[in-house]
Formats: structure tokens, sequence, C-alpha cells
């Protein structure tokens, strides 16, 4: 069943056509790796769904709902859609468990026992309940991100949107993170991720993505995509990504 | 010479009641122009004409004119339009206050820019509407880094308040002058303002220092 569905999806800034004319429907459960060289449009196409950047044209459509251009029901679509940024984006002025109760608070208007009963629970999955009363800047990156995971999973998002949530952090500490994001792929979460970690996509995604052109170049099963992918670009794209690694 | 304060002693009830209209139109003047300020920052802020320009013109109009034009202009020019005549209290108020709002604005706007765009993102993420965004999470951030620029204005504004002299409204300077022409003591009259300036400012002063740093300290 299709959760989300995007139509000739385009956004251009200046003279840069970033996405052109892009087409996709997300079903539900599906979790979607997307690649693509830096400047493909990968993050432009995420920050396009949940209407942070204002498409040019095209519509996306969450539920079978075409969504409209009106501030009001794009405040209550991103509700709906969790966003987990490259760089946190956490709110250094709050404690972790002040983070991810603010979006119940006030968005949600839920009592302050409640949210903060709910905020735990999420610290708890992603294994920071001992971290509730620690400041952002008293955190590492690995476990500024996972706050920043559990701020988004306590609105109760139906699709989870992740922007390279790796690619900042120190490379020991991506382990952490990646092991947080599969556990909410073994509970069958829908999301969409934009990343590098290829051994991750594959193992994680049910479908991969190649972006390019602003366009979908070629996608289909991690094996078919990853191991046998058959357009050109696609082959040199993960040529040179796998050139280091093994 | 010698220096005799007797006579300025003898003045004490005057220079409390003096005291007393400086602190009452300071007060008045924080007030109405950091707030007024914050509205005009906003607007200065905004990305919708109807907003920036009003704004806009505002900030330049009372930045780019002297304040005690604009306290003189309140007292003498504007009841000539009016029905009805103003305190000075009110002139001297609104001047000061009009001029700080045109400043601070610019203390807002910039503090509020300042903020990373991410912590938009992080608001809007959540579903926060643009005024929830603000209130939440960018004015308290942008607030602290003001902190500074904020009590300069504060300070500032509790000098300029001696210019409701210049309307007669008694406060210290006003009582300073009169002390000075009844007792022929210039020296000792204005002495005796300059010191009670310093004693009110000193201590705000030092406040300040320890709010930045109370301030700084979840960082």
């Amino acid at each position: 069943m299709t959760l989300l569905k995007v139509e000739n999806l385009a956004k251009r800034f200046g003279s840069n056509a970033v996405l052109r004319g892009l087409s996709l429907a997300v079903a539900r459960g599906e979790r979607i790796a997307i690649l693509g060289a830096s400047g493909s449009g990968k993050s432009t196409l995420l920050r396009c769904l949940n209407f942070m950047e204002m498409p040019d044209a095209g519509s996306v459509t969450l539920d079978g709902q075409m969504i409209g251009r009106r501030e009001s029901e794009l405040v209550k679509v991103r509700q709906r859609i969790g966003m987990v940024f490259q760089q946190f984006n956490l709110f250094p002025h709050m404690t972790a468990v002040g983070n991810v109760m603010e979006g119940l608070r006030t968005v949600r208007r839920f009592g302050k026992a409640e949210a903060r009963a709910r905020a735990e629970k999420e610290l708890a999955r992603v294994g920071l309940a001992d971290k509730a009363e620690t400041y952002p800047a008293h955190l590492s990156g690995g476990q500024k991100q996972r706050v920043a995971i559990a701020r988004a999973l306590a609105m109760d998002p139906e699709l989870l949107l992740f922007d390279e949530p790796t690619s900042a952090l120190d490379p020991e500490l991506v382990g952490e993170v990646l092991t947080a994001i599969r556990s909410l792929a073994e509970e069958g979460r829908t999301m969409l991720l934009v990343t590098h970690e290829l051994g991750f996509a594959y193992h994680v995604a049910t479908r991969v993505i190649f972006l390019a052109d602003g366009t979908i170049h070629e996608q289909g099963t991690p094996d078919e995509v990853l191991k046998y992918p058959k357009k050109e670009r696609t082959q040199s794209f993960l040529a040179r990504h796998k050139e280091f690694s093994l | 010479m010698r220096w005799d304060f007797a006579s300025v002693f003898a003045n004490t009830d005057a220079l409390l009641a003096g005291a007393a209209g400086t602190l009452r139109i300071f007060a008045i003047c924080l007030v109405l122009g950091l707030s007024l300020g914050l509205v005009v920052g906003l607007g200065r802020y905004a990305r919708n004409p109807w907003l920036y320009w009003p704004s806009s013109a505002f900030v330049e109009f009372f930045r780019n004119t002297p304040v005690l034009v604009q306290i003189l202009w309140f007292y003498f020019a504007l009841p000539i339009l009016l029905p009805f005549s103003i305190s000075p209290l009110a002139a001297a108020s609104l001047g000061i206050s009009l001029n700080s709002a045109a400043f601070s604005a610019e203390i807002y706007r910039g503090g509020i820019q300042s903020i990373d765009r991410g912590q938009w993102d992080g608001a809007r993420a959540i579903g926060m509407s643009w005024a929830q965004a603000m209130r939440r999470i960018i004015l308290p951030q942008a607030l602290k880094r003001m902190t500074p620029a904020l009590t300069n204005r504060a300070i500032e504004i509790f000098k300029m308040s001696t210019l409701a002299s210049t309307v007669a409204y008694v406060e210290l300077l006003q009582q300073g002058k009169l002390i000075a022409s009844l007792n022929f003591n210039p020296i000792e009259a204005y002495t005796a303002v300059a010191v009670i300036f310093f004693v009110f400012l000193w201590p705000l002063v030092q406040f300040t220092y320890l709010l930045e740093r109370r301030l700084r300290r979840d960082e």
C-alpha cells in the first residue's frame, strides 16, 4: 500500500536544476536507500518531501492526500514525517530529554509528565536513558544523533527521512547510530535514507535508488543496484566508493 | 577654592525626588523600548514587505534623528497637531523609547539572524509553526547572544534619561541644575549628580556580567 507518492518533482536553485521531474512511490514498510554523487539532489529530494524546501513543480501525496502549499497544512504534514539531519540540529539550550519533549509539549500539547514519560521511553530506545539531563554540548556526535532520532520518533512519524545521518560523525561513532537505525528498520518502519554507507544500505534497505541529473537513474533491490548495477554511471559511482572499502 | 557639599546635602530631598524620577523614566523606557524593539526587529526580519518596509522606515527614521530633537518635538510640536497637551514625562519617554526601539530592533534582528539555519530545520521538522519555532527555539538562543548588547542598551537608556531635563521633567540632572542655580555651587551639584549616576550604574554593569556568565552555563 502506497504511503508516499511523488510525481514530477522539480526544484532549481538559481540556474541549477537540482531535481528534474522525479517520480517515486513508497509503500508502507519500505526502506529506501538513496545514493548518488554529491550535488545529485539527494538532500534536496528529502527536503522537498516534507516541504522544508518548496518544490517548484510536481506533487507529493501522503497517504492518499495530495499536499497543498499552505503553511498550516505543511506544519501538519511535517508532524507526520520525521527527519534526522547530518548536523543533528539539536536545540542546544535544552537537555537531551528537553529536546525530545519539545515537539510533544509545543506541537502535540502533551502535559509535562506525559511528555517526559514518552521522551524517556524514546531515549531508552536509543540507549540514552542515562543522558536525559545532559545538554547537547556534553554529548558525543553519535549520542547527539541518537537524541535527534529519539526526537523524531517521539512524534510517531509515519515516515522517517534520514539525511546523511552518519556523515558528520567520527568513524568510531558511526556504528552506534547505524545500530539505532537498524533497530527501527526491524520494527518495520517506513524510511528514506540518504547515505554513503553502502554496506549498511545493502543490509538494511529493501530498495536502493541511484540518483543522477536530478532524477532516478537506476533503482532496484540492493542486489540489483549494489551488486549487479546495469547502468554505467551507477557502476562507476560504486567503483569509486568501493575503492577504499574492503 | 574649597569644596562645600553642605549645600548639596541640604537638598537631599530634591535629589531623592530626582532619583525617583530618573528611575521612573528608566523603567518606562526600558520596558517600552526593548519590547517595541522586539516587535520592530521581528518586522525587519520578516520577508513579508508589509512588515519589512514599515519597520525599516521606523528604524531609519529614529536612528537618524537625535533623541533630543525627538523629545523637544514631542513636547513642543506634537501638542500643536493634537487636541491635547503632553506631559514632560510622556514626551521624554516617547523620544527615548522610540529611539531605543530603533536601536534594539537591530540588535534583535542581528541576534535572530545569527542563529544557525539548522535550528529552524530542527524546529520545523517536528512540525513547529514559524511562531512556535521563534518563541521556543530561536529567540531563547538569540536572546542569550544579545544579552551584552541589550544590557548596553539599558545602560544607554539610563543615561539618556538626563535628556528629560530639557523639558523640565524632575529627574537627577534637572534637580542638579536647580540646586546649582539656587546655591551657586555648580561644581558640587553636578559632581553629586555624576556620583549618584555612577552609584546606580556600576552595580547594574556588574549585574550584567553576572547574567552573561549564568547564561553561558549550558554551553
